[in-house]
């Protein structure tokens, strides 16, 4: 089955994103296909390569980038969410004339066009937060 | 592309992102010429409430913004008949024009829709 999830919640102030990575996981252990992960609002905040946790806990943001990476996810950022909180990747920086870059590269920065094609393409669209 | 999708916003219209998160979802569905339904359920019925003055604490109008919907082409703007009793409101409060509905009615868009969003 070909799900796209999509993910309101920022990490650490609720348990969503975390459920929501946990429920990404199951679902390729599984052997479903994810289309595409969304992230909206604050739930763009879980593409900040800007992130320290302490030693002893999880560091959620790294976590989805080795997931993305490593299963080769298409994983969009909501743009209007992303920029309005600093999250930014190389193009939208130098658009806004920023001095940084905060958004891992395994996620890309688009337009809810993509959320709509999620929801059109999928066989389920399953959010969190 | 051809698709029904449902949004079920229920939050109230300035104490979170949401409602405007919800009114950004359906624009673009509606622009990528999908099925829009609009449902304002709980707290989300505050949305439809006339005299709003968001101006006051920097935000931008949410009721205005429902009002451009027809300007997309979204006419099914709905409204959860229980949620506006429980909140002593009735359709003469409303600035924006939705269709109440009951729980079952609700129940059945759900049904028909390939996608629900809810939030």
């Amino acid at each position: 089955m070909k799900f796209s999830i999509v993910i309101y919640a920022a990490p650490y102030s609720s348990e969503a994103a975390f459920s929501a990575f946990r429920f990404v996981s199951a679902v390729i252990e599984q052997g479903h296909e994810i289309h595409r992960l969304f992230f909206m609002g604050d739930g763009v905040l879980n593409a900040s390569r800007l992130s320290v946790t302490p030693q002893d806990e999880k560091n959620l943001q790294q976590n989805w980038d080795e997931l993305i990476r490593k299963n080769s996810l298409d994983s969009v950022l909501c743009v209007s969410s992303a920029i309005k909180r600093g999250i930014v990747d190389a193009g939208e920086s130098k658009r806004y004339e920023l001095d940084g870059v905060s958004a891992f590269e395994s996620s890309e920065i688009a337009g809810l066009g993509q959320l709509v094609d999620a929801s059109v393409v999928s066989d389920r669209v399953v959010s969190f937060g | 592309m051809d698709n029904t999708i449902t949004i079920i916003s229920r939050s109230a219209p300035y104490g979170s992102a949401n409602a405007r998160l919800c009114i950004d979802i359906a624009l673009a569905a509606a622009v990528f010429e999908q099925a829009v339904n609009f449902v304002l359920l709980d707290d989300g019925v505050y949305q439809l409430l006339s005299g709003q003055t968001p101006a006051v604490i920097d935000s931008k109008s949410v009721d205005a913004a429902l009002e451009v919907f027809e300007l997309y082409g979204i006419d099914n703007i709905y409204v959860d008949e229980g949620s506006l009793s429980s909140r002593n409101l009735s359709s003469e409060h409303l600035a924006v024009e939705a269709k109440p509905l009951d729980a079952a009615g609700i129940a059945a868009l759900i049904e028909e829709s390939a996608t629900v969003i809810n939030l």
